[in-house]
C-alpha cells in the first residue's frame, strides 16, 4: 500500500490485514514499554489544515510508538488566498525529507491531489478531507466492532451479517461515508437514519438502507451497532432542521432509546460528542458505549496504517 | 495585399471548388480557376472549407487579468481554432459596463488583427446585479454592442431581468443570461448527484439552472424580447428551451464543446482542469445536449473559453478557479462529439459555429455560404487527421485545457480573416505580419 486515501478502494483482504496488524499493535500498547523500533529514522509530518487535537494527537502517539520522528505542521487557514499553497507546503515538506504525510484538510480530495501531484514522494494518509472520507476513523470503528463481537478470536474475521445503524448528519459526514464503504466491504449491513435534509442526494444508489424515523428503524432493524454522528450547531442556520431540541427529540440517542436497544447492542460515537443533543450522557457512559475504546483503538489502527505505509522499502511495495 | 487561390476545397455542402480570395473578399468560385500572377496557392485537397467560426462566448480577460489572457493572445487562440470573430465577455476589470471599456477592447482587437472582436456589455453595473449599466451608451458607441451579459453571474433579480430584456429591445440587442440561481449554488463545486455526494464536493443542482431558464423564457415572452441562454448544461434545460421555442418565444441557446463531450466522472481525479461553471454533468445530459443541438433546440456551440494561470488550477479542488480554455479545441471536439458519430454534417457545423452565432450577435458581413463578394473569413480543416491534443495546439496564454493528452480528430490547417492568413499550415502566423495585414485592410477600406 502506497497511500491510504479512502476506504472505498480498500480491498477486503487488505482491510482485514490492517485490522490484524492493529491487533498486534494493540498488544504492544498493553506492554510496559509501549515502543517499537520499526520506523526509527523515518519522519512523519502531521499536516493539519483544519484543527483537530484528537486526531492529530492520535497520529502523533501512533508514530512515536513506532519510533518515527514526528513533525506537527499546522497550516490552519492556509489557502491560495490566505497564504501558502498546498503545492508550496508539500514541496517544503519534501525538501525536509518527510517519509509520510498525514493530512487533514477542509477541501475534499486534497489528500488525493497531494498523493498524485508529484510535489512530494511521501506516503499520504488521509486524516479527514472535507466531507469526503476519514478512512482511519472507519478502520478503528470496524476494529472496535470486531473486538466487541469476537473478542480474542477477532483476528482474520470480517463483519459478515453485522447490522450497523449510522444516525445523524450523514450529508456532512466523512465518517459516515468511510464507514459505509468499509463496512460494505467487510460484509456488514448498513442503515442510515437522518432527516431527509441530511441525507446526501443520490445516496439511494449506495449500498445502504435509508430511513427517516429512528424509533421505527430501531424497532425493525434491531441493530448490532448504533453509531451516532456529531451534529454541528451551525447546521440549523442553513435550514437543515429547525431547532436542536427538535433534532434531539427525533434523532438523538436518549435514555428511552438506549433502553429500547438490545442489551448486547453497542453504542458508538466518533467524538467529540454533544451530550444531550445527539447522545445522552447515560448512553455515552453506558457499558454498551465504546467511545473510550474507540480512542484507544484509534492509536492501534494508526500504528498499523503508518507501519504498512512506511516500514521497509516503500518504493518496492508501491 | 496577397491574392490567395484555394485549390480544391470541399465546401460544407460537400461540393468541391476553387476559391479565389482577393482584396479581402471571395472574388471567384468555381472549378479550375487560373492562378493569377503573384497569387499564393493553398492546396485544399481533402480539406473542408468552413466560413470563419464565430464564438459568441469568449473570455479575453483584458483589461484586468492579463496574466491569464490578453486580447492579442486570446485572438491568437481563436485563430488557431479556426475562429475569425469572438464576442468578448464583460467580466473584465474594470468591468465592460461603459462605452470607454468596450471601445478599448474593440480597438485592441482591431490592432491585433487575428479576429474580429465584438465586445459584450455588462447588463448591470460592475456585474453586481443591482442597477442597469449604460446599455444605450455601449450600443451607440463605436463598438456598437448588441449582446449584453453579466456572464459569470446570473441576473438574478426578477424585476431587473425584466427591465433588462425590455430595455435592450430598444437597441436590437439581446441579453445573454448565465442561468444560475445563486442561493441554490452557494459554494457549489460540481454537478449534484450520487457522485458529488461520494466525493464530498458541494452539489450544483440542475434545478438551479433550469428554474432560471424557465423564469426567463416566461419573462421574455411577457415583454416580447429576445433572450439568449449561455452554456445550457442539463437535459432539463434542453426540455425547457424546447418548450419555449414551441410556444414561439424568441429564445436562443448555446452549448459548450465540453458539455457535449465530457462528463462528471472525470472529477473522480479531483483534477481541477475539470472544474467549470456550469459544471460537467451526467452522461444522459451530454446525450440530451447533443440531441438538442441536432433538432435545433440549441442554436449554437460557443466555447466559454476561460483562461486561468497555472496556479489557479494546480491546487485543491475547492480552491481552484472555474473554467477551461476552449477556442483551440472547439472544432475538434464538435467533430468528435457530433460529426464523426454522424449526428451533424459540415453544413450543420457551419450553422452552429458560424451563421447562427453571427446572427444572434448581429454580426453582419462576416459569416457566409461562400458567395462571391463575401468577406473572406474562411477556415480550412483537415477532418481526416487525428492526434493527441497537446500543449503545442494551445496558442493563448493559458493551458487549462481538459483535452490535453486526449486523442481528438481534425485540425485547422489555414485560417483567413478578411482575406489574410492568421493560421498557415497549422501554425499561427506571426503577430507583426497579421497586424500589418489588418492595417492594410483598414487602409484599403
Amino acid at each position: 500500500m502506497r497511500h491510504l486515501l479512502s476506504t472505498r478502494d480498500l480491498l477486503r483482504d487488505d482491510a482485514i490485514a490492517l485490522l490484524d496488524i492493529a491487533e498486534d499493535m494493540s498488544e504492544v500498547q498493553n506492554r510496559e514499554v509501549k515502543k517499537l523500533p520499526t520506523l526509527r529514522g523515518k519522519t512523519v509530518v502531521n499536516l493539519f489544515f483544519e484543527d483537530s487535537t484528537r486526531t492529530r494527537t492520535s497520529f502523533e502517539v501512533a508514530a512515536k510508538r513506532l519510533s518515527a520522528d514526528v513533525i506537527n505542521f499546522s497550516a490552519k487557514g492556509s489557502s491560495v488566498s490566505k497564504g501558502e499553497s498546498l503545492k508550496d507546503t508539500a514541496q517544503t515538506l519534501a525538501a525536509m525529507g518527510a517519509d509520510g504525510v498525514v493530512i487533514r484538510h477542509s477541501a475534499s480530495g486534497a489528500p488525493q491531489v497531494l498523493a498524485q501531484s508529484g510535489w512530494i514522494d511521501a506516503g499520504v494518509v488521509n486524516a479527514g478531507d472535507g466531507t469526503h472520507e476519514h478512512p482511519t476513523q472507519a478502520l478503528l470503528d470496524a476494529f472496535t466492532m470486531r473486538r466487541r463481537l469476537h473478542g480474542d478470536a477477532a483476528r482474520g474475521r470480517d463483519l459478515d451479517g453485522v447490522g450497523v445503524m449510522i444516525v445523524g448528519d450523514v450529508l456532512h459526514s466523512r465518517v459516515a461515508r468511510s464507514n459505509l464503504w468499509l463496512l460494505e466491504t467487510l460484509g456488514a449491513h448498513v442503515t442510515f437514519v437522518a432527516p431527509a435534509t441530511l441525507v446526501p442526494v443520490g445516496a439511494s444508489t449506495w449500498p445502504v438502507d435509508i430511513r427517516y424515523d429512528l424509533d421505527a428503524a430501531l424497532a425493525e432493524v434491531r441493530p448490532d451497532v448504533v453509531m451516532m454522528l456529531r451534529i454541528q450547531q451551525e447546521r440549523m442556520n442553513a435550514a437543515f432542521f429547525p431547532t436542536t431540541r427538535e433534532y434531539a427529540r427525533q434523532w438523538g440517542l436518549d435514555d428511552d432509546r438506549l433502553l429500547a436497544l438490545r442489551p448486547d447492542s453497542i453504542v458508538m460515537h466518533p467524538g467529540p460528542m454533544n451530550r444531550g443533543l445527539e447522545i445522552s450522557s447515560r448512553a455515552a457512559d453506558s457499558a454498551q458505549s465504546t467511545v473510550i475504546e474507540q480512542v484507544a483503538n484509534g492509536v492501534s489502527i494508526r500504528m498499523a496504517v503508518l507501519y504498512s505505509l512506511l516500514s521497509g522499502d516503500r518504493e518496492a511495495r508501491s | 495585399m496577397t491574392t490567395t487561390l484555394i485549390r480544391g476545397a470541399t465546401l460544407p455542402d460537400g461540393t468541391t471548388t476553387d476559391l479565389l480570395v482577393a482584396d479581402g473578399r471571395i472574388a471567384e468560385r468555381g472549378a479550375a480557376i487560373a492562378t493569377p500572377s503573384g497569387a499564393q496557392v493553398l492546396d485544399a485537397a481533402g480539406l473542408v472549407a468552413l466560413p470563419g467560426l464565430v464564438d459568441l462566448h469568449t473570455h479575453l480577460r483584458e483589461p484586468g487579468f492579463e496574466q491569464s489572457e490578453t486580447v492579442l493572445s486570446g485572438t491568437r487562440a481563436a485563430a488557431a481554432g479556426g475562429f475569425t470573430a469572438v464576442f468578448a465577455m464583460a467580466n473584465t476589470m474594470p468591468v465592460s459596463d461603459t462605452a470607454g471599456v468596450v471601445e478599448q477592447v474593440q480597438a485592441l482587437g482591431e490592432s491585433a488583427g487575428y479576429a474580429t472582436v465584438r465586445p459584450i456589455g455588462a447588463v448591470t453595473v460592475g456585474l453586481a446585479g443591482e442597477r442597469l449599466s449604460e446599455i444605450g451608451a455601449m450600443a451607440n458607441s463605436r463598438a456598437a454592442v448588441r449582446v449584453f451579459s453579466d456572464d459569470g453571474k446570473c441576473v438574478h433579480d426578477s424585476l431587473l431581468m425584466r427591465r433588462a430584456l425590455e430595455y435592450v429591445k430598444t437597441f436590437d440587442g439581446v441579453v445573454a443570461q448565465h442561468a444560475q440561481d445563486p442561493r441554490l449554488t452557494e459554494n457549489a463545486q460540481m454537478n449534484e448527484g450520487a457522485l458529488s455526494s461520494e466525493l464530498g464536493l458541494k452539489g450544483w443542482p440542475a434545478v438551479a439552472e433550469e428554474s432560471i431558464i424557465a423564469r426567463d423564457v416566461l419573462l421574455a415572452e411577457h415583454v416580447g424580447a429576445r433572450l439568449h441562454i449561455c452554456h445550457v448544461s442539463t437535459a432539463g434545460s434542453v426540455d425547457v428551451v424546447r418548450w419555449a421555442k414551441a410556444r414561439g418565444i424568441e429564445v436562443t441557446a448555446e452549448v459548450t464543446p465540453h458539455h457535449l463531450l465530457l462528463t462528471e466522472d472525470l472529477i473522480r481525479s479531483y483534477d481541477a482542469r475539470y472544474k467549470v461553471n456550469p459544471p460537467l454533468r451526467r452522461d444522459e445530459d451530454v446525450r440530451a445536449l447533443r440531441e438538442g443541438l441536432v433538432d435545433g433546440t440549441i442554436d449554437i456551440v460557443a466555447t466559454d473559453h476561460a483562461p486561468h494561470p497555472e496556479e489557479a488550477k494546480d491546487c485543491e479542488w475547492d480552491h481552484a478557479a472555474f473554467g477551461m480554455v476552449g477556442l483551440e479545441s472547439a472544432l475538434s471536439v464538435v467533430q468528435a462529439a457530433l460529426v464523426d458519430p454522424g449526428l451533424l454534417g459540415w453544413s450543420d457545423v457551419a450553422r452552429v459555429l458560424s451563421h447562427a452565432p453571427a446572427a444572434i450577435g448581429r454580426l453582419s458581413g462576416h459569416s457566409h455560404s461562400f458567395e462571391v463578394g463575401s468577406s473572406a473569413n474562411i477556415v480550412l480543416v483537415d477532418p481526416a487527421s487525428s492526434s493527441a491534443f497537446s500543449r503545442d495546439r494551445l496558442a493563448g496564454k493559458s493551458h487549462n485545457s481538459p483535452y490535453l493528452g486526449m486523442t481528438l480528430p481534425g485540425s485547422v490547417r489555414h485560417t483567413l480573416h478578411r482575406g489574410y492568413q492568421t493560421v498557415r499550415d497549422g501554425v499561427v502566423v506571426d503577430a507583426a505580419e497579421v497586424a500589418a495585414a489588418a492595417a492594410a485592410g483598414v487602409t484599403r477600406g
